[in-house]
């Protein structure tokens, strides 16, 4: 009795938890304090790897690379990849197990779970649905085989938004066999866009940047330069880096690429007479110049057309020859392609009819992001039980009966391949923060062979049968072709390099296993198709082209998923919200484009909310003028109006429910379609943007002193605007290593971001049909630099080795060093913007790199920590720092190499070869400010033949 | 109005009939009766309710930071260095009055001098609240602007406009306050003599230094009092001067400019007077003074400020003329961004304030009519404040790189810290009426008739 009555009291006693702090008795291998690892993983993004190095501290990750040695890679990164690590810190992920809004354990669930099968397998599973994104991981791929045969009349659904049905039915077309069109636009001297966003969306963007902006690149001795046309239906970056830009509606490109194709003789023909009077002169023209280099040209369709114009674009290369060239067709990447809008349709019409009894959404949130007439919502309600494994606790959830918190990608064990095919590893990090578990680990549990097993041991065993010939389809070897030595060695390799040498498509990676000749989906290369198609396949090419011209008049509504929120999946990424959004700047907010000429007309200013109406839906979204749009067109963006989101996604609040485009998407019009309605909704929405004004400006060394001698290191920095595609991913990689504060729309919307480099955007030209250039803007390190000069406490100092440096404990915040630069690229910390409080983001922090706190200027360092970094190093060795040994941040990311770094003391160094080219200029060099930043003017190559009727029209800007 | 300019007789410094008693009595009885108007504990309540605002701006901010205000990138100065520049201006009349007057022996003078002294005191502190609460770090700031042996050796850097301001306007502060003091003593001791209660004889014995009225004592005072206008006569100008390197010394179209110095010393005097004439003209109608601060007093203060006025308006067409001449892209622009961008309305508006109106007081009529010199001061100050915006704000707000212009406005809080200055000042304003004399009884005992009969030649 005493002794229950003593346990009680143990029990009642809620006991401070432990904290004790232990030194390294064993100093873990590699590990020195203060030193951070790298280590290669990918961040899966819409299924496909984004391969990446990730930097990490003494055991938590903060800053994301790209992996240099990966093809899909090379070192460069999106800005999804970099924002990537605030979403693991994010403090409103989902971190439990629930059940109908009650915290609950794996346990649990699996318990349950398992009840559930015993009843599925009576039946074969024929209650039983899987819902997926997009999956390219070749482990997850087998999961779903050993999946249909414990449950053979179980089926798998598979729904992206962002959806690529139309590129991928026309490959299958072209090639014979389910197919990914891989381009090489290092091969190609002319290169025709058909509405392709190809520099900043789909797999293989990354990649394509680079090697377009490689085969740009102009130098005093290289004088040639591909050329670019772009035919696209609303601005985008391509669009701004294109020689010669042609706007024309959604639905009218299929008329040009008609047009170009007769021209060729690549078919075609009946609709060539659909081309507007622009196009019929276009379209000879481009022709011409494409016959000129055959073999060494590239048409492109863009995802957001329909399969007939990315069949006319295969036509059209392989008349041209560029197949094997500039194109390949490669095995598809992902394990089971299919119509994602027929496949998602079956379940909602099974749904509907009570055939689904248990539904497994894995990732996505389909009742956000499901076209409106598929009732997703209502028909989600019939399922008697719906589990849903997610990042976050989303709009699907909360109608779903369990949720289970999946783990992010950097806690994760796991696979996903490239663009190209290379099986990239995904391997973890850091220890889940929460209770998250990944995809492979929840399949796993459905599996009566691999029931407990966990998601390393899945992926290891996976390819380690794979290394030994045990699984079909895969040639295994290393980077010199040579086989590995021992399974171990090869693990160890993988994990090391982050990709499986020997999988890329181009290597005969994941062939098919008949021989890469079938082209029936259901005898696919890989073993996962085998689980049942969804029995409408794919649509006859001829019936994909959008329905929507039955709803003809009015104005043409064009879908396109936001730029940096995606398909609003990351709106609770603080960095992604901030980073001002391509060409209109708008950061934290949609927003509805459209032209100047029919702002004119229907008497619309930047800012006022209109509703737009469309197949009897409604939404209210702010108009913002966008130059280069397409008279009859607009163009809208998915992902925002999120009803359940964290404390960043409902930052912004009042009328942005409204926001949610996808209430006005439909299945059978998924990225344009006639018949939109806009009308006034009155009242103006405050946009936070972080350029208000887009017109170009129109506007050498005088010293009566001594010029300072550097005899160290004399840093500096050219970037050259023509290979620069304005993507923003140098401002988000500086803000994730920068531990840049995120302010907020509000403190946005007065001018007070925080960014280190911004990217300029300009509009030249005719406002019809603008030329667009970009800038980005860090710090400049002015030899001559004014903020040095009038700050009263010297809190801004010259280094000896040129870098105007910012002391933030000296800086007592008068702001005149900001006053005075002509640049403003100098940002202050007006409130406290560090998050002091959100202990999830501790760990986050790089910490190399001082947390500003309230009343401190800050700006561009040119990466000092960096710089440092690589001093030791050198010191060590007794050495110099090397040409390419520092490279800062913005520098690492960008995708086009656009920003080069290095040390002017060295005459042979990549950045003085850069400096010595014609084209560098220093910006405001007039001031004589001596920038030590300076860029290489932007170039275009346009085709003389069009040019001249160009000209003619290009006005004052 | 007659046209006789010849025989135009200037109405008298003091009014007729008045003797060496009454003017004492006069004086002195503001302070010792205990008597006020009525119109004296309502203006001290609404300036201590203001004052109020302002302190509760000033805890606002120092718990929050100066994003509390409008300022942003690119605009990073707002009211808060207007607010400096406009109240700095306005003090220097009262320097100007008693230093300057005073070695051109301008007689009217006297009866003005005291309170605008006091105008110029108080002004300086409203001031001098803003350097050091627009920063980013107040805490810091207090200290690292002055040149004190650090452990560290570190200096501020003496190249740096602000820390040139700095020791500008410190000085200026003390070189006035010692101004005002020493000129206070013989009326201190005027009041330690009448004190009837032993406290106020104490206190006003004290600060009166032991002054006794000897011979040995007036030559003294007249020495120091005259050295000291001399100290203070070069820093009406030179204080002003250094304001204005704020913003010349920067590369900000807009402020780099050499016309700055000048044209600020001007703005400052021209705003100044105005001040005054803003105080004088209700003081004299609250406490029934219009026998010593005469009409001719008035005149006069309205000639200066036209005169200063003109040259302001010079300063204006200049600008306009050089952003023009230079042919200078952006220099070009900024004038232009003035008069039609998005500023505008505050250009204009100046314009009619700083040029437009002070031309009414080429006329007598105006001159001379209590009511319309009030107002034409008060459309003056407006305007002087107006011109410090424009300069502030619309140079910064858009200025080389289109990718980087912003815009500016003034916060609540921004609203509350400037009229929470102006509550201060007018509470500063009411206590020293309340206990200082706030015309100074023994220069006005100079003017009377009875000091001229005795043969002397006034001072």
């Amino acid at each position: 009795m005493s002794a229950s009555l003593a346990l009680a009291g143990v029990g009642a006693c809620t006991k401070q938890p432990p904290e004790k702090i232990i030194p390294y008795v064993r100093q873990p291998e590699d590990l020195v304090p203060g030193k951070p690892l790298f280590f290669a993983t990918a961040l899966p993004f819409a299924g496909v790897a984004a391969p990446v190095l990730v930097e990490r501290h003494e055991g938590r990750p903060t800053k994301v690379e790209g992996n240099p040695q990966h093809p899909a890679s090379l070192g460069a990164t999106d800005a999804f990849a970099q924002a990537d690590v605030l979403t693991l810190y994010d403090p409103d992920r989902a971190q439990t197990v629930m059940y109908r809004g009650e915290v609950r354990g794996w346990g649990d669930f699996l318990t349950a779970s398992r009840s559930v099968l015993a009843i599925q397998k009576t039946k074969q599973g024929s209650g039983l649905r899987f819902l997926t994104e997009t999956i390219t991981s070749p482990t997850v791929g087998e999961q779903l085989q050993l999946l249909q045969k414990d449950f053979p009349r179980a089926k798998w659904h598979q729904w992206d938004p962002i959806t690529r049905d139309a590129a991928r039915a026309a490959a299958r077309q072209s090639a014979g066999h389910a197919a990914d069109a891989v381009y090489h636009f290092d091969q190609a001297d002319v290169v025709v866009s058909l509405d392709a966003d190809f520099l900043t969306v789909g797999p293989g963007h990354v990649r394509y940047t680079k090697d377009f902006s490689a085969r740009r690149r102009v130098t005093d001795d290289k004088k040639d330069m591909n050329r670019l046309y772009v035919v696209e239906s609303t601005p985008t970056l391509t669009g701004a880096k294109a020689d010669h830009r042609l706007a024309l509606k959604g639905a009218d490109v299929e008329g040009f690429a008609r047009a170009l194709a007769s021209a060729l003789g690549a078919g075609g023909g009946a609709a060539a007479t659909t081309a507007s009077a622009e196009s019929a002169k276009w379209a000879p023209a481009i022709a011409k110049e494409l016959q000129a280099s055959r073999g060494k040209s590239l048409v492109v369709a863009g995802d957001y057309q329909p399969a007939s114009v990315h069949a006319l674009a295969h036509a059209m290369n392989q008349t041209l020859g560029n197949v094997g060239t500039t194109v390949t067709y490669a095995p598809t990447i992902e394990v089971n392609p299919t119509d994602q809008v027929s496949s998602l349709r079956d379940l909602v019409q099974a749904m509907d009819a009570g055939q689904v009894e248990v539904l497994v959404i894995v990732g996505g949130n389909p009742l956000f992001t499901a076209p409106a007439d598929f009732r997703f919502q209502d028909r989600l309600a019939k399922v008697p039980l719906a589990v849903h494994h997610s990042l976050y606790y989303d709009e699907t959830s909360a109608y779903c009966h369990w949720n289970l918190p999946m783990a992010h990608a950097l806690e994760s064990w796991g696979d996903a391949r490239a663009y190209d095919g290379t099986v990239t590893i995904v391997q973890p990090l850091i220890a889940p923060l929460y209770e998250g578990r990944t995809m492979h680990e929840l399949f796993a549990a459905f599996i009566d062979a691999q029931n407990g097993k966990s998601g390393h041991d899945l992926v290891k065993d996976y390819w380690t049968r794979a290394h030994g010939g045990k699984v079909a389809g895969w040639t295994i070897h290393d980077t010199a072709g040579a086989p590995f030595k021992s399974a171990d060695s090869f693990w160890k390799h993988v994990l090391h390099d982050g990709w499986i040498p020997g999988t890329a498509a181009a290597d005969g990676g994941g062939r098919m296993t008949d021989g890469g000749k079938a082209g029936d989906a259901s005898a696919n290369r890989q073993p996962a198709s085998t689980i049942q198609q969804p029995s409408s396949a794919i649509h006859q090419l001829s019936s994909v082209i959008p329905a929507a011209s039955g709803a003809s008049g009015g104005l043409e509504i064009i879908f396109r998923p936001d730029p940096h929120i995606w398909d609003g999946r990351f709106a609770n990424n603080g960095w992604l919200q901030e980073l001002p959004k391509p060409i209109t700047k708008v950061t934290w907010d949609p927003t509805a484009w459209v032209s100047p000429r029919l702002a004119e007309q229907r008497g619309l200013n930047e800012g006022d909310l209109i509703e737009l109406r469309y197949r009897g839906n409604a939404a209210q979204l702010p108009v913002v003028i966008v130059p280069g749009q397409p008279d009859g067109s607009v163009t809208v963006f998915l992902g925002y109006g999120r009803r359940r989101t964290g404390r960043v996604g409902s930052a912004v609040t009042g009328e942005s429910q409204a926001f949610d485009v996808y209430k006005l998407r439909s299945s059978d019009a998924l990225w344009f379609g006639d018949g939109l309605e806009i009308a006034k909704a009155g009242g103006k929405y405050v946009l936070a943007r972080t350029q208000e004004h887009h017109l170009m400006e129109a506007p050498r060394s005088l010293s009566i002193v001594p010029e300072w001698e550097y005899n160290g290191y004399k840093w500096g920095m050219a970037i050259d605007l023509s290979s620069c595609t304005g993507c923003a991913t140098c401002t988000i990689a500086c803000v994730a290593e920068n531990n840049i504060p995120v302010v907020g729309k509000d403190e946005v919307h007065k001018g007070r971001d925080m960014h280190w480099i911004r990217v300029d955007h300009y509009f030249a030209g005719d406002l019809e049909n603008p030329e667009m250039y970009h800038q980005p803007v860090p710090c400049m390190q002015c030899e001559n630099a004014p903020c040095e000069l009038v700050c009263p406490v010297g809190a801004t100092v010259h280094s000896s080795e040129g870098l105007n440096d910012m002391v933030y404990n000296r800086c007592v915040g008068t702001r005149y060093c900001s006053n005075n630069c002509p640049y403003k690229v100098r940002r202050f910390n007006f409130l406290l913007y560090s998050d002091w409080d959100t202990k999830s983001l501790y760990p986050l922090r790089n910490p190399d790199v001082t947390i500003r706190s309230r009343g401190v200027m800050e700006k561009c360092t040119y990466c000092v920590q960096r710089i440092n970094a690589a001093r030791i190093e050198s010191e060590k060795q007794d050495r110099r720092i090397q040409d390419g040994e520092v490279v800062p941040a913005c520098a690492a990311a960008c995708p086009a190499d656009a920003i080069v770094f290095g040390d002017l003391n060295d005459p042979k160094s990549r950045v003085n070869t850069l400096k010595a080219q014609q084209r560098e200029y220093g910006l405001l060099e007039e001031l004589n400010t001596r920038p030590r930043t300076s860029y290489l003017a932007a170039l275009r190559n346009p085709n003389p033949e069009l040019e001249s009727s160009r000209g003619a029209s290009t006005t004052e800007h | 109005m007659d046209p006789k300019p010849a025989t135009y007789e200037p109405p008298p410094l003091i009014a007729p009939g008045h003797s060496f008693a009454s003017v004492t009595d006069k004086i002195a009885a503001i302070v010792l009766s205990g008597r006020q108007p009525m119109g004296w504990f309502i203006g001290v309540t609404i300036g201590f309710a203001i004052t109020m605002v302002l302190m509760g701006a000033l805890t606002y901010l120092l718990i929050k930071g100066t994003g509390i205000w409008g300022i942003n990138i690119p605009v990073g100065w707002g009211f808060a260095i207007i607010n400096f520049v406009w109240w700095i201006g306005i003090g220097h009349a009262g320097t100007l009055i008693s230093a300057i007057l005073l070695l051109l022996k301008q007689g009217w003078r006297t009866s003005i001098n005291r309170f605008a002294e006091a105008m110029t005191l108080f002004a300086v502190m409203c001031a001098g609240v803003f350097p050091l609460i627009h920063t980013g770090r107040p805490w810091l700031a207090a200290y690292w602007l002055f040149p004190y042996p650090s452990s560290m050796s570190i200096w501020p850097q003496f190249r740096s406009p602000l820390i040139w301001d700095v020791f500008a306007v410190s000085t200026y502060f003390t070189v006035s306050l010692l101004f005002w003091y020493v000129g206070l003593i013989p009326d201190l001791a005027t009041l330690r003599d009448r004190a009837k209660r032993r406290s106020l004889q104490i206190i006003y014995g004290v600060f009166a230094l032991g002054w006794r009225g000897s011979v040995k004592h007036w030559d003294r005072y007249e020495q120091a009092y005259l050295l000291l206008a001399g100290l203070a006569t070069p820093l009406v100008l030179s204080v002003h001067t250094v304001v204005s390197f704020d913003f010349a010394i920067g590369i900000v179209p807009g402020w780099h400019t050499t016309i700055f110095p000048p044209y600020f010393v001007a703005g400052a005097i021209y705003d100044g007077f105005a001040m005054v004439l803003t105080l004088a003209i209700p003081l004299r109608w609250m406490y029934g003074l219009q026998d010593f601060i005469t009409l001719r007093h008035l005149e006069n203060m309205a000639k200066v400020t036209l005169v200063t006025g003109l040259i302001v308006g010079y300063g204006y067409l200049m600008e306009a003329f050089f952003g023009w001449y230079s042919a200078n892209t952006y220099e070009g622009f900024m004038i232009w961004n003035r008069m039609t961008g998005p500023y505008w309305p505050m250009y204009w508006v100046l314009v009619f304030c700083n040029i437009i109106t002070p031309q009414w007081l080429w006329f007598r009529r105006v001159r001379t009519t209590p009511g319309l010199l009030f107002c034409v001061a008060m459309v003056v100050n407006i305007g002087m404040w107006l011109e410090r915006f424009v300069i502030v704000v619309t140079s910064l707000h858009r200025d080389f790189l289109p990718s980087a212009w912003g815009m500016y406005h003034g916060t609540i809080w921004d609203w509350a810290t400037f009229i929470g200055t102006l509550g201060l000042f007018v509470t500063l304003f009411f206590l020293f009426i309340r206990v200082l004399p706030m015309i100074s009884i023994f220069e006005m005992r100079t003017l009377v008739p009875e000091a001229k009969v005795q043969g002397a030649e006034g001072h």
